[in-house]
């Protein structure tokens, strides 16, 4: 188990390393923590031909909240980890914080950056799934370029800022499917930003995997502003991570924090008795050798009646 | 002795001080100058007739030495023949009709292949990574033939088979028949049967396996550095094939991380590279890489039991039959061992008058199997207390009670089965108190408010294993003891450790026979030249058989120093310490060593044991189980054993601990899942889960020891009882917290998937999205 | 013969320069190119944690970093915990006592994983502790003496900072939902 040959670049500035994957012309991977891709090279699962490192740009190390909007900016280059051990973090996006929690172990989150998990999106990883339930947007960034889209590109309506360097997409839109976002052969996610959950929030983040520190089997997070705002997000039932729009639409009706108790147990039954058939109509697991689709489907549901009533108590 | 024995007392262990500073020394530390690196080509297919393999353009790539294929071994090497596999003593013959088949093994073969991983060629390189550069360019053309990876489908007329000149896939048959099991099974109140299956498990020590093998240009011998259990057996072995005799073989087991059973085994890796290296005349290691190891080394435990007990209506069982069908993988390489010991210990504490079990073991497309931790016994004790439980559960009784009522008491032993022992001995137990095991495993879960504890929406079970584990199997073991300069003794033992701490276990048995202190003991094992003879560790029996050789060995050398010494003046009581520094001074260097003084003060002695001696055990495992979700946590898990006379009770405590919590992989985690195509899914850490800290659960211990009357030391073997129990009491324990759902649990692991599945079974259907909105 | 690279590392504090190609495994690198034999290799796909040594203080898994990664980089390996002959590390010590080791295999990584436990946390809560040996597997002790001898390190290593902070200390920061 030892990796095949590659050509190896650790630039210090991101304009280098943005055209040394323009020039990888396909070819070329982003190394950032690699504790995804190192397992795989090892296996020869994956042989790039060149692997960027960005671990000197100094750029990509950024971590801290927006003024402008409270969002938490998460650079390429940051740790799992570092991120675990941030103050804002801990005080201000502790759904963020509960589910990065579940990311492997120390060993890997020291190494394993925000941004790699997102950019490698594995169904089951807990990343991509907080980032659909923040309404993250993903900076994607590039080499400057003639204009023109390459071959099979899904976004071809995205507009280019005035360099031609950078889009920001939604998660929901950064997601593609198994192992597969928008980001384009040649294309950095550079950075990653989490608006803060809206006032009066209550969330909830449930997994189960069959080991400490596993993928999920399946997971699910709730965000509920009764009346105002819902997300449920499942993962690890499905190509990636999704929202449930059916689940989210009843969850809108839900009354508000000041309504009477009686609708409050009402509401609960209703989501006890919906919820899991709404869930198992709009996800499409697979099964393996941990589980197979039908119980992925059930634990879909099962997760997600807890996830929200955890979510709807924490917002009272 | 004047001073406190040291037998019985936890000393901390001799050998922990140089591993904690990382100056172990593991095979893949072992780096001799100009050493070259290996590694194979395997079969990607389970069974395949080989057409060609070329190998041309891999040996043109810059850093690559050679190349060898079973062609190029062809009339160098001797197929592996198992000899072990072929042997059935005769009153295991008359008593079971017991044979068994083996097909010789080449180490490279040339024709089929009949696994997924079996070794095909072998590149060797400057290092690693260009010997797997160079893997990816050998071409190899084989034609896949039908495979077949169950044991029942084995057993089908028309199954593909692995022996073409055999008529069947049947590798070893025997029946043991006592008293009229079908009259009992006709009149008895109750009579439960079903069919439980074993999984298979990798043992999965956090070493792989190993080999360095190195020649010698000054005298031509070969050093063979190996992560093996049995140096003296493979040395002998690699004589055998290599054709030369074992004098000029030296092998070296350094530290080995880990064994298990595995380790015990001989393979065709240690055979090629031990050619290879002669052939070149130049160093060459190979280090086992996991995935490798998933494929590659010996896996454990696939059994399909059906089975059925009787029992009158007070539930005393009064008559037991099992059918039982073994997969032994792609060859039958260690006969009788496993699947006999799953009829020696199916029966276990319990007296039962009739009994009729017969197996039949088969050989498949898959992984070879070998004992692991256990060999046989946790398979056939999944059974057996399983349909204990089954029997429970109609009668209505508690399963605890029920276990204390059929025990054999204290006041029958020894007590004789009827059953001849694998060693072709009558089976007696020779020792112990079950009834007294059970009592204290069912007081060690029945202090708390399980449910209390549980919470709302989980339901709790309590599950039960009991066994009996025959330990200290011979054929022999072999000791020397001898004075060495600095008033110090080298005690050399054929049993060498893969972490059971032989050095401090071993020492303390050398350092009470002769009466010195511990720090002036110095023990080696596993090294082919430290002593000339050994069997290896395994089997439970290193402490019986080894550690009854070293007291032995021991004693003797006492008994010459003394005289030795009394020749100097020294007056050396019974109970006094040994002078040995005066002793020390007998070198046949010392000018003033007095005339005919000993030069040499050395024992050898090998010990041959009689009949095995019993350990037991009674596990007690209380889960609580999310009936949603299939979740299982495990809140106590108790154990009861006797271990005999424990030499260090820290590190006995330790090897049961740690074998449960391999059995609790099993049942909880652990399972090797080949496709029907026999392409292994589960070959990497993380499809193959072994169980972490987080799973630990809460452990209870208790002791119930009784001396054994077998052999000096009053001990039984330890090393794999903790394994044996956790499946069943695991399985029992989910199967009660959902009694009231009235599942069955048919095996392990009991994943969330497979628990909730069974609850699933029991409910009505959901009702579909459409109908609910 | 393939490109190399240079790098420059210190390893327990004594400064390294090597030529490696850019695909060598850091853990290979610290084992066959440093000769520090006491990192042990046990799965290379980062899931056993017999490789893990301190990366600039973090503990990582040794062989999913390539060593040019780690260039500029301070390793410290088990081999830096105590100096050859120096009273062993406190939690070397503890692993001694508490029989928190068999074969010995694993131990390497175990040892490394806690050191920057207790470094980071001198008093882990036990979701803390737990979340970080369970990023190492052991087969031979069943993780019970593991735990043990972590926390009678973290009772020695107070004791060597004269903190009066008792052993068993409050949860910390809880493991997430």
């Amino acid at each position: 188990m030892k990796p095949a040959q590659f050509a190896y670049h650790a630039p210090t500035r991101l304009e280098e390393l943005l055209q040394l994957l323009a020039d990888g012309a396909g070819e070329a991977r982003v190394l950032a923590g690699g504790q995804s891709l190192v397992p795989m090279m090892n296996f020869r699962l994956a042989t790039p031909e060149t692997l960027v490192d960005l671990r000197r740009v100094q750029a990509l190390r950024e971590l801290s909240v927006r003024a402008a909007d409270g969002a938490l900016l998460v650079g390429a280059g940051v740790t799992q980890a570092r991120l675990l051990r941030e103050p804002a973090v801990q005080a201000g996006f502790p759904l963020l914080a509960a589910g990065v929690a579940h990311v492997g172990h120390p060993q890997i989150r020291s190494r394993g950056t925000v941004c790699g998990s997102l950019a490698h999106s594995d169904p089951t990883a807990e990343l991509p799934a907080l980032a659909l339930a923040h309404d993250a947007r993903m900076t994607i960034a590039r080499a400057p370029r003639r204009r023109e889209f390459p071959p099979g590109s899904t976004n071809r309506t995205q507009p280019w800022n005035s360099q031609s360097e950078r889009r920001e997409l939604a998660a929901d839109d950064f997601l593609v499917s198994y192992y597969e976002t928008a980001v384009e052969p040649g294309e950095l996610l550079e950075q990653v930003a989490f608006p803060p959950l809206p006032d009066g929030a209550g969330w909830s983040f449930r997994e189960l995997a069959r080991r400490h520190g596993d993928f999920a089997l399946a997971g699910a997070i709730a965000v509920v502003a009764p009346g105002r705002h819902a997300r449920l997000v499942l993962f690890g039932v499905g190509d990636r991570a999704r929202r449930i729009a059916s689940v989210e639409e009843l969850l809108l009706r839900a009354p508000a924090a000041d309504a009477v108790p009686g609708d409050a147990a009402a509401l609960l039954e209703q989501i006890r008795t919906q919820v899991p058939a709404l869930v198992a109509a709009a996800v499409n697991p697979s099964g393996d050798v941990h589980a197979s689709a039908d119980y992925r489907r059930e634990l879909a549901g099962t997760l997600a009646v807890t996830a929200i009533a955890e979510a709807l108590e924490r917002a009272r | 002795m004047a001073r406190e024995p040291l037998v019985g007392r936890s000393v901390p262990r001799v050998e922990d001080e140089r591993l904690l500073r990382g100056n172990g020394r593991y095979v893949d530390d072992i780096a001799p100058a100009g050493c070259l690196e290996a590694a194979f080509l395997r079969s990607p297919h389970a069974h395949a007739r080989i057409k060609a393999i070329d190998v041309s353009l891999a040996r043109l790539m810059p850093g690559v030495h050679a190349i060898f294929t079973g062609a190029d071994l062809h009339g160098q090497v001797e197929p592996m023949v198992f000899q072990i596999a072929k042997i059935v003593p005769p009153p295991v013959r008359e008593s079971t009709g017991a044979w068994s088949r083996v097909h010789p093994m080449a180490a490279l073969p040339t024709e089929r292949a009949t696994w997924v991983g079996q070794p095909l060629a072998v590149v060797i390189a400057d290092d690693r990574y260009r010997a797997e550069d160079a893997l990816e360019l050998i071409e190899l053309e084989l034609e896949p033939l039908p495979a077949v990876v169950d044991p029942l489908d084995a057993l089908a007329p028309g199954a593909p088979l692995l022996e073409p000149e055999w008529e069947s896939n049947l590798a070893l048959h025997y029946r043991f028949s006592n008293g009229d099991v079908d009259a009992v099974f006709d009149s008895a109140a109750v009579v439960v049967e079903e069919q439980f299956r074993s999984h298979r498990h990798i043992a999965s020590p956090i070493e792989t396996r190993g080999v360095v093998a190195q020649p010698d240009p000054y005298d031509g011998r070969l050093l063979v550095w190996s992560s093996t259990q049995t140096p003296h057996q493979l040395r002998d072995f690699l004589a055998g094939a290599l054709r030369r005799s074992p004098e000029t073989l030296h092998v070296r087991a350094p530290d080995v991380g880990g064994g298990f059973g595995p380790k015990g085994a001989i393979y065709p890796e240690e055979l090629v590279i031990s050619y290879v290296a002669s052939a070149l005349n130049t160093p060459v290691k190979w280090i086992e890489d996991r995935s490798e190891h998933f494929l590659a080394t010996t896996h454990g435990r696939e059994q399909v039991h059906t089975i059925a007990l009787a029992a009158d209506a007070d539930g005393r069982f009064l008559a037991l039959r099992d059918q039982i069908t073994h997969n032994c993988g792609a060859f039958n390489i260690l006969g009788l061992v496993v699947p006999y010991n799953s009829l020696t210990h199916l029966v276990g504490m319990y007296a039962i008058p009739a009994v009729d079990v017969e197996m039949r073991a088969v050989v498949t497309n898959t992984g070879v199997t070998a004992p692991y931790r256990g060999a046989g016994r946790p398979e056939a004790v999944f059974a057996m207390e399983r349909i204990v439980d089954r029997v429970a559960r109609r009668l209505g009784i508690d399963p605890g009670e029920l276990r204390e009522r059929n025990a054999i008491p204290p006041s029958a032993l020894p007590y004789e089965t009827g059953m001849i022992y694998r060693d072709g001995t009558r089976q007696v137990y020779d020792s112990g108190d079950y009834p007294e095991l059970l009592r204290q495993a069912r007081r060690l879960v029945s202090d708390e408010d399980w449910e209390a504890r549980a919470g709302a929406g989980r339901e709790v079970g309590i599950g039960y294993a009991a066994y009996v584990e025959g330990t200290g199997v011979g054929p022999f073991e072999s000791a020397s003891a001898q004075v060495i300069a600095g008033a110090r003794v080298r005690v050399a033992v054929g049993s060498a450790s893969q972490g059971q701490g032989h050095r401090t276990t071993l020492g303390q048995i050398a350092a009470d026979a002769l009466g010195v202190p511990l720090e002036a003991i110095e023990v080696v094992g596993g090294d082919t030249n430290a002593i000339a003879t050994g069997f290896g560790t395994l089997a439970s029996r290193s402490l019986v058989v080894g550690g009854n050789a070293v007291a032995k060995a021991c004693a003797e050398l006492r008994a010459q120093v003394v005289e030795a010494a009394a020749g100097l003046g020294f007056e050396v009581g019974a109970d006094d310490p040994l002078p040995l520094g005066p002793m020390a001074a007998l070198t046949p260097f010392n000018p003033g060593r007095p005339a005919g003084a000993p030069a040499v003060l050395r024992a050898q002695a090998e010990y041959y044991p009689g009949p095995v001696t019993y350990a037991a055990g009674v596990h007690a495992a209380v889960v609580a189980v999310d009936p949603r979700t299939g979740e299982v946590e495990i809140l106590r898990y108790a154990i009861a054993h006797d271990c005999g006379r424990a030499v260090n009770p820290q590190i006995a405590d330790g090897q049961v601990i740690g074998g449960t919590m391999q059995g609790i992989g099993g049942a909880l985690f652990e399972e090797l899942v080949y496709d029907d195509e026999g392409q292994l899914r589960t070959a990497s850490f993380m499809d193959y889960l072994l169980p972490t800290a987080s799973e630990m659960p809460e452990f209870r211990t208790a002791h119930v020891d009784v001396v054994s009357p077998l052999n000096p030391l009053g001990v039984k073997g330890l090393g794999e009882g903790g394994a044996i129990g956790p499946m069943a009491a695991l399985a029992n324990a989910v199967e009660g917290a959902l009694a009231g759902h009235g599942v069955v649990v048919r095996s392990c692991p009991l994943t969330p998937d497979r628990v909730r599945a069974l609850v699933r079974a029991t409910e009505p259907p959901v009702p579909t999205a459409q109908e609910t909105t | 013969m393939s490109e190399q690279l240079p790098i420059r590392l210190t390893v327990n504090g004594a400064e390294l320069s090597a030529e490696v190609e850019p695909r060598l495994l850091l853990s290979d690198f610290i084992r066959h190119r440093a000769g520090l034999t006491g990192t042990h290799v046990g799965c290379e796909h980062g899931v056993c944690g017999a490789c893990t040594v301190l990366v600039d203080g973090e503990p990582q898994r040794s062989c999913l970093v390539f060593a040019v990664q780690a260039d500029g980089a301070e390793v410290e390996t088990v081999e830096g915990l105590a100096a050859p002959g120096a009273e062993l590390h406190a939690l070397q010590q503890a692993f001694h006592e508490e029989h928190g080791m068999q074969c010995g295999f694993c131990t390497s990584g175990f040892l490394m994983t806690s050191a920057a436990l207790l470094r980071e946390h001198p008093h882990p809560s036990d979701a803390q502790l737990l979340d970080a040996i369970s990023g190492n597997l052991c087969r031979c002790t069943g993780y019970q003496n593991i735990i043990r001898a972590v926390r009678s390190a973290e009772a020695k290593l107070a004791a060597q900072a004269g903190d009066g902070t008792p052993a068993a200390a409050p949860a910390g920061d809880a493991d997430g939902a």
